[in-house]
């Protein structure tokens, strides 16, 4: 371990210091003034995205290889830091307002984003795991932090079975690649298959893997717990959720998949597809049987989950590889805005915890409100993928990449199942406009701010996409 | 010596075992048990490689003492979330747990 080492690590270290310092610091806190843990929760993100910031354009491996700096982990620990200043931003907007406002929910919060960022860079099974539970502990305190709702505590429950009930089959995925191998190293990995060639246990661990990252990024035979965790986990913490944990899961996925076992792509291509297919379909059509809004927008995450994972299987084509995974990065970071953003707007119509979540609470909203209306309306053409929006731009990358590749098949399916999911994400917006009601929505600046800058970060993205997508392009793993 | 791959049938029985029990039992602190028993199945599996492939590395054997600190970290949470379950609705039984459609 050298100086050097350290200097790589230097924004993780920051964080998890941070954390931990904030927790103590929280404790001599007055329970009135929460907001200062709040704005140092924060500050320890924007610092660390400072820092995280610097390395861009490094590449560089430490602690014998076993963690990485390039610009794809850069690239995602940017998105996942940002999606943990958006969290902060929904909790402290609403935390107060549903009577669950307690200091330990920032430092939960720093800790998760420090997992999903070593997800991000480690390239070590060891690593990877105790990123993912890194990632993932504090996730279940937090989907049952709302503590005397019941809700939330089943949701918190339900999630902890079933992520350490996933995790077991990654935790069995990984020591069969070190048995097959011998090392746990993503490179030494790759290595050994170059030499041994196919053999069950690559097949089997690479398969495993895939089951476990598949239950933390909600894809469809592994998707049973998300409706039930988003709707009732306290809204802030959905928000989050649904970006930083997807986001950190496609990372290892794709980090895993591209530099361990890239020989396997003939087997693994197959499979993806029909996850990806099976994901898009029966997230959209499950998402329109659904009166709650909460549990609209987890069918939608799941089913956006399958778009993101479709820009990963013509990983197997080294012509069109590189193009997919930038189209699958821009449209990261279109679903962490356009999510960031509804979540913002389902929060500011939550009065009261659990209350003002169903579709015809939504109603006269354009009349009532008319810069939230609209603000939603952007939200829901965007995860639609209807111009002048972001949520167009990243599909049209993505179905390009994947009809480069020859996948026809999946990409008609993708724009269907966009057809399918204009019904409900419009029936949102037609009750809003065209449905008498009396909504109450709140005014909290900070929710205020989010919502707003996401659906001006929606629409200005859209028509200046260059930019992101040459930093996208520029992020791809080599 | 036993051979490696009795180690390997034996980690994956016990993972079966585990895994079933996930799937059958209804009470949460039993899924909890055999959630455990997946994890030590894979760690049964980490030291057996080890023992045989790499002996000369520590790799498996550090993997394999992470996996059971992770898993104690893991349980100290989901006791907790188990027993404030228990303390507002007196059932840990899955299928009771019902407020939300599962």
């Amino acid at each position: 371990m050298t100086a050097a080492d350290f200097s790589l690590f230097l924004p993780l270290a920051v964080l998890l210091i941070w954390a931990t310092v904030l927790l103590i610091v929280d404790l001599f806190i007055p329970k009135e003034r929460k907001g200062w843990t709040a704005s140092l929760s924060a500050l320890g993100l924007a610092l660390t995205l400072f820092l995280s910031l610097r390395q861009w354009g490094e590449t560089a491996s430490g602690f014998g290889e076993m963690l990485r700096v390039d610009p794809f982990a850069t690239f995602i620990n940017a998105l996942l830091l940002l999606s943990g200043l958006g969290g902060v931003l929904l909790a402290y907007g609403s935390i107060r307002r549903h009577g669950v406002e307690r200091g330990e929910y920032y430092t939960l919060l720093l800790f998760s984003v420090s997992g999903m960022m070593l997800m991000a860079q480690a390239r070590d099974l060891i690593l990877l795991f105790l990123g993912l539970e890194l990632l993932s502990i504090p996730l279940y305190v937090l989907a049952a932090f709302a503590l005397p709702r019941l809700d939330s505590e089943e949701a918190g429950l339900k999630y902890f079975l079933l992520g350490a009930f996933a995790s077991g089959f990654f935790l069995y995925g990984t020591a069969l690649l070190y048995g097959a191998s011998g090392t746990t190293l993503l490179s030494g990995i790759a290595q050994a298959w170059s030499q041994a060639g196919r053999n069950l246990f690559f097949l089997v661990g690479a398969a495993l893997i895939l089951v476990g990252l598949g239950f933390k990024v909600a894809l469809v035979p592994f998707h049973m717990w998300t409706p039930d965790v988003y709707q009732g986990a306290p809204t802030a913490v959905t928000g989050f959720m649904a970006a930083g944990a997807k986001i950190a899961g496609f990372a290892a996925l794709w980090r895993i998949f591209t530099e361990a076992l890239p020989g396997l792509a003939p087997d693994v291509t197959p499979i993806l597809w029909a996850l990806s297919a099976l994901t898009m379909l029966l997230g959209n059509l499950l998402a329109i049987a659904q009166k709650n809004v909460k549990r609209m927008l987890a069918y939608s995450s799941i089913a956006h989950a399958g778009y993101i994972l479709m820009a990963f299987v013509p990983f197997g084509v080294p012509q069109v590889r590189d193009v997919a995974l930038a189209a699958g990065l821009f449209y990261l970071i279109t679903y962490a805005i356009t999510n960031f953003g509804a979540w913002a707007v389902v929060s500011a119509l939550e009065r009261q915890a659990g209350q003002g979540l169903e579709l015809d609470d939504y109603a006269g909203l354009g009349s009532k409100a008319p810069a939230l209306a609209l603000a939603m309306t952007v939200f829901m053409l965007s995860l639609t993928g209807v111009p002048p929006t972001l949520g167009l731009i990243g599909k049209f990358y993505l179905f390009r990449s994947v009809i480069e590749a020859g996948f026809y098949g999946l990409a008609v399916l993708g724009v269907l199942t966009s057809l399918i999911s204009a019904y409900y994400y419009l029936r949102l917006v037609v009750i809003m406009y065209m449905r008498p009601g009396e909504p109450q929505p709140v005014a909290n600046p900070w929710l205020n701010l989010t919502w707003g800058a996401m659906a001006i970060l929606t629409v200005l993205f859209s028509l200046i996409p260059a930019p992101l997508f040459w930093w996208a392009s520029q992020s791809v793993l080599r | 010596m036993i051979p490696l791959s009795w180690y390997l049938w034996l980690s994956a029985a016990l993972f079966s075992v585990g895994l079933f029990g996930v799937l059958a039992r209804r009470n949460a602190i039993a899924i909890l048990l055999a959630i455990e028993l997946m994890l030590n199945a894979v760690n049964i599996n980490l030291v057996a490689f080890w023992r045989y492939l790499t002996p000369g590395q520590m790799n498996g054997q550090v993997f394999a003492v992470i996996v059971l600190a992770v898993a104690a970290a893991e349980v100290a949470v989901g006791l907790a979330l188990v027993i404030s379950v228990y303390r507002r609705r007196q059932t840990v039984v899955a299928d009771e747990l019902d407020l939300l459609k599962w």
